[in-house]
C-alpha cells in the first residue's frame, strides 16, 4: 500500500512539474492542482496506512469499540482540500480576468507591471483585444 | 484570561464581517473599519502588558487539551508582533479614508483588510503548526483579493505572479507539515519541541527543515525566492501596498524564527544544524545585496521601496542565522522597527503621487518647495531605514552588527555595512528626485487642491508613525528590553512549553 | 445553453439537490456529511440552474447577494464559538441543550450552529466565484 502511495505521489509530482514549467498560465495552475493533491497524499501516507474501520463512534459508546483509522490526517487533508479548493478557484478567476484584461495567458508576455526596457513583451502593452473573442 | 488570546483574531474577523454586511455603504464601512482597527490596537496593547507581567499565555480552543486540540500561545514575541499589527492596521485604516474610493471599496477593500489582519494575528498567536498553515491561507486569500482591488491592468499582471509563487509555497508548507507529522505524530509546536528530539533520522528531519525554509523563504521573499515581490507590490492602491509591505513578508520571517528556534533547534538537528545555519547566513547576505542592488536600478518609488523590503529581510535573517541571543534580539528589534518604517515610506509615496501625479521619479519633483512638512516626514523613515543615528534603524543595525562581531562573522558584518551605505544612496535618490529637484512640468504641475480633510487623513498616520520611529530612536531602552525578553524566550522555550503542556512537561 | 429538456429536468433536480444538501447538513452532525459538503451540493444545484437558465436567473432565485450569505454565515459561525464565553469555557467549546419535544429528546448544540455558519459561508463564497466566472463583463 505504501509503495503504491509513493508511486502515485511520484507520478503526480512529475506531472505537476512538467505542467508548471509551461509558460501557459492555465497549464501552470493545473500543475499546481496536481501538486496540491500530491501533498494531500503525503499527509495521508504520514498518518500510516492501516486496514482499519472509519473512525466513527457507534451509538451509546464514548470511544470506538475496535481499532479505527487515524482520523487526524484525514481531518488535515479535508482542511487542506477545502483551502486549496478556495485558493485555486480564486486563481482560476484571476487567470480568466487577467486574460480579459491583458489579452494573453503567456506568462512571458505579461510585462505590464514590470516593463522591459529592451522592448520585449510589447504585445502585452497594446489594449486587450480579448473582449471581442470572449463575447 | 484565555479569551485574551482569541481576541486578536476575533476582533478583526468581526470587523470584516460587519464591513462586508455594509458592502454598499462606504461611510459606514469606514467607521466600522476605524472602530475595529482601534479596538485591535487597544487590545494588542493590553495583551502586551499582560504578557509582560504574567509571562506566556496559552489557551486551549474548544477545551481540547494540548497537544490534541489547537492551542493559542502568546509570548513576548507574539504579543509584540500583534501590537505592531495593530499599529499598522490602524494607520492604514485612517489612511484608507482618503486613499480608498468607491471603486476599491466595491471590490471589498474594507472587509478584506480586516480579514488580512485576522490572518496575520492568527499566524502570530497560534501554537499549532497546521493552524499556522490555516492562518497563512486566510492571509493569502485576503491578500489575493486586496491585490486586485480596483482592477488595473498592472494589478492583474502582478497578481498572477504573486498568486502563482505563493500558492507553490503553500503546497511546500503543507507537504512539510505532513512529513513532520509522519515523523513525530504531533502538530502542537510545544509538543514538537519535545518530540523532534526523539527522531532518530536527523537527515530526514533536516530535509523537512529545509522544506520549511523554502516555504517560509518564498513568503518572506529571501534570495533567490523573492521575484514575486517586486513584481506585485507596486501595483495595488497605496493603502494595500503599505499593509503588504509592513506585514506579509514579516509573517514569513516570524514563522522562520519560530520554527527554527522551537522545532528545528540545534539539539534536534544535531550536526545538520551547522550547514543550515551556514545556508541561512549566505541567504541573509545575498538577500541584502540583491535587494539593494535591485533598488538602485529602479526609478519608480514603490519599486525602489519594494526592493528595499527584500534587502531589509536579509538583516532579519542575519539575526536568526547568527543564532546567538544577541542575534535574535537584533532580528526581533529589526522586524519591529522595519514594519513601522516601511509602512510609513509607502504611505509617503502615496501622498507624493497624489500631489505630483506619478510614482516615476523622472516625472515628479518639487515636493520640498511645496510641502516642506511632508519632506521632513519622508526624511525620518528614510534615514531610519538607512540606519542614521539617533533613529530606530540605527539601533536595529547596531545590535545586529554587534552580534555579528561577537561571533567573528566579519564578512556578514561587512555586507550589512555596505548594504547600509547603498540604502542611503537609494533614499537620497528619492529625496533628490522627488523632493529637491523642480517638477519637470513646472511649479504649476503640483496639485495643491487636495482638500484639507483628505490631506489630514493622509498625513496623520504618516506623522504618527514617524513619531514612533523618533521615539524608538531616542528612547530605545524599552523596546530593546522587550526584544531581549522575546529572544530569551525563543532561545530557551521552557516557559513556552510549560504554558502549553502544563507543569509536568 | 438553451434546451427545453435541460430546463425542465433542472427544475426537478435542483429542488431535490437542495433538499439533499440540507439533509447532509443535518446528518453531518454524527455521521458522514456536514456543512461543507452540504453547501457544495447546494452550490452544484445553483450551478446547474445557472447552466440551464443563466446566471441572472440564479441571482433572482437567491434574492440576496451571495457575498451577504457568506458574511452572515461567518457571523453565525463566530457567534457559535463565542457563545462558550457565557458558559465560562474557551472559544469554540461545544455547548449542548437537550429540550424534550413531545417525549423525544432533541439535542441542539453550538456545533450544529457552527456547521450552519460553515454551510452559508461556503455556499456564499462558491456562488460568488461561480457567478463571477459565468457573468461576462460587457
Amino acid at each position: 500500500m505504501d509503495a503504491l502511495l509513493a508511486l502515485t505521489v511520484g507520478v503526480l509530482v512529475s506531472g505537476a512539474v512538467y505542467l508548471m514549467l509551461s509558460r501557459h498560465l492555465v497549464r501552470f495552475l493545473f500543475g499546481l492542482i496536481l501538486l496540491s493533491n500530491a501533498a494531500n497524499l503525503v499527509i495521508f501516507a504520514s498518518g500510516r496506512t492501516t486496514l482499519a474501520l472509519p473512525p466513527l463512534v457507534p451509538d451509546g459508546l464514548e470511544a470506538p469499540a475496535v481499532t479505527v483509522a487515524n482520523a487526524l490526517p484525514q481531518a488535515l487533508i479535508l482542511t487542506a482540500i477545502v483551502i486549496g479548493f478556495g485558493l485555486l478557484a480564486f486563481a482560476m478567476v484571476l487567470a480568466y480576468r487577467a486574460y480579459q484584461s491583458l489579452g494573453t495567458v503567456d506568462t512571458d508576455a505579461m510585462r505590464v507591471a514590470e516593463p522591459d526596457v529592451n522592448g520585449a513583451g510589447e504585445a502585452a502593452e497594446e489594449p486587450a483585444p480579448a473582449r471581442s473573442e470572449a463575447a | 484570561m484565555s479569551w485574551l488570546t482569541v481576541l486578536p483574531i476575533l476582533i478583526p474577523l468581526t470587523t470584516a464581517v460587519f464591513a462586508a454586511l455594509a458592502w454598499q455603504n462606504l461611510p459606514a464601512q469606514r467607521v466600522i473599519g476605524l472602530i475595529g482597527a482601534t479596538a485591535l490596537f487597544v487590545l494588542s496593547v493590553v495583551l502586551m502588558v499582560v504578557v509582560w507581567q504574567d509571562g506566556v499565555l496559552a489557551a486551549q480552543m474548544g477545551a481540547w487539551p494540548a497537544p490534541f486540540g489547537i492551542t493559542l500561545v502568546v509570548d513576548n514575541l507574539s504579543a509584540a508582533m500583534v501590537v505592531i499589527t495593530g499599529i499598522t492596521g490602524l494607520a492604514v485604516a485612517v489612511y484608507s479614508i482618503a486613499d480608498i474610493g468607491r471603486v476599491e471599496a466595491n471590490a471589498g477593500f474594507h472587509p478584506m483588510l480586516h480579514f488580512l489582519l485576522a490572518g496575520v494575528s492568527g499566524a502570530f498567536v497560534t501554537g499549532d503548526i497546521f493552524n499556522l498553515y490555516v492562518w497563512f491561507e486566510v492571509m493569502l486569500i485576503a491578500s489575493f483579493a486586496l491585490l486586485v482591488v480596483g482592477g488595473g491592468r498592472a494589478q492583474f499582471d502582478g497578481a498572477v505572479k504573486y498568486v502563482a509563487l505563493n500558492l507553490f509555497s503553500t503546497v511546500m508548507f503543507l507537504s512539510a507539515v505532513g512529513l513532520l507529522y509522519g515523523m513525530t505524530g504531533t502538530l502542537n509546536l510545544a509538543d514538537l519541541h519535545m518530540k523532534v528530539r526523539e527522531v532518530e533520522n536527523t537527515g530526514l528531519l533536516a530535509a523537512v527543515a529545509v522544506m520549511f525554509l523554502v516555504a517560509f523563504g518564498i513568503k518572506s521573499a529571501v534570495f533567490p525566492l523573492f521575484f514575486w515581490l517586486p513584481a506585485s507590490y507596486h501595483t495595488p492602491p497605496v493603502a494595500v501596498s503599505a499593509i503588504f509591505s509592513a506585514l506579509l513578508t514579516k509573517v514569513g520571517v516570524y514563522a522562520l524564527i519560530r520554527v527554527f528556534t522551537l522545532v528545528f533547534s540545534p539539539e534536534a538537528l544535531g550536526e545538520a544544524f551547522d550547514w543550515i545555519q551556514t545556508l541561512l547566513l549566505w541567504i541573509a547576505a545575498l538577500t541584502m545585496i540583491t535587494g539593494v542592488l535591485g533598488a538602485a536600478a529602479q526609478t519608480e518609488i514603490r519599486r525602489i521601496l519594494s526592493f528595499h523590503i527584500i534587502s531589509q529581510i536579509g538583516y532579519m535573517i542575519m539575526g536568526l542565522a547568527l543564532y546567538t541571543a544577541l542575534g535574535i534580539v537584533g532580528a526581533v528589534f529589526y522586524i519591529l522597527h522595519h514594519i513601522i518604517v516601511k509602512a510609513n515610506l509607502f504611505l509617503v509615496s502615496g501622498v507624493a503621487n497624489r500631489l505630483t501625479g506619478s510614482y516615476d521619479l523622472k516625472k515628479i519633483g518639487g515636493l520640498y518647495k511645496s510641502k516642506p512638512f511632508l519632506a521632513v516626514l519622508f526624511l525620518i523613515p528614510a534615514f531610519s531605514l538607512a540606519g542614521f543615528p539617533p533613529l530606530s534603524g540605527f539601533w536595529a543595525k547596531y545590535v545586529l552588527i554587534k552580534a555579528g562581531l561577537e561571533v567573528d562573522a566579519y564578512w556578514i558584518v561587512a555586507a550589512a555595512l555596505v548594504v547600509g551605505l547603498l540604502t542611503i544612496f537609494s533614499m537620497t535618490k528619492i529625496w533628490a528626485e522627488a523632493f529637491w529637484k523642480p517638477h519637470p512640468g513646472g511649479d504649476g504641475a503640483i496639485a495643491v487642491t487636495v482638500d484639507r480633510g483628505a490631506m489630514l487623513a493622509l498625513t496623520l498616520p504618516i506623522a504618527a508613525l514617524a513619531l514612533i520611529t523618533v521615539a524608538i530612536g531616542l528612547y530605545a531602552e524599552p523596546l530593546l528590553s522587550l526584544a531581549e525578553r522575546a529572544a530569551g524566550e525563543l532561545m530557551d522555550p521552557a516557559a513556552y512549553v510549560r504554558a502549553v503542556l502544563g507543569a509536568g512537561a | 445553453m438553451d434546451s427545453l429538456i435541460l430546463r425542465t429536468a433542472t427544475r426537478l433536480i435542483v429542488a431535490l439537490m437542495l433538499i439533499f444538501s440540507l439533509f447532509l447538513l443535518w446528518r453531518g452532525h454524527n455521521l458522514p456529511g456536514g456543512g461543507f459538503i452540504g453547501s457544495l451540493v447546494a452550490a452544484t444545484a445553483f450551478a446547474l440552474y445557472a447552466m440551464a437558465c443563466g446566471p441572472a436567473a440564479v441571482r433572482a432565485a437567491l434574492r440576496v447577494d451571495p457575498r451577504l450569505i457568506a458574511s452572515v454565515g461567518l457571523l453565525i459561525a463566530m457567534v457559535a464559538g463565542v457563545l462558550a464565553v457565557f458558559a465560562g469555557d474557551p472559544f469554540l467549546t461545544g455547548l449542548w441543550s437537550k429540550p424534550e419535544i413531545g417525549g423525544a429528546v432533541l439535542p441542539l448544540g453550538t456545533p450544529l450552529l457552527f456547521d450552519i455558519g460553515v454551510y452559508l459561508t461556503v455556499l456564499g463564497a462558491v456562488l460568488s466565484i461561480m457567478l463571477a466566472l459565468e457573468e461576462r463583463e460587457d
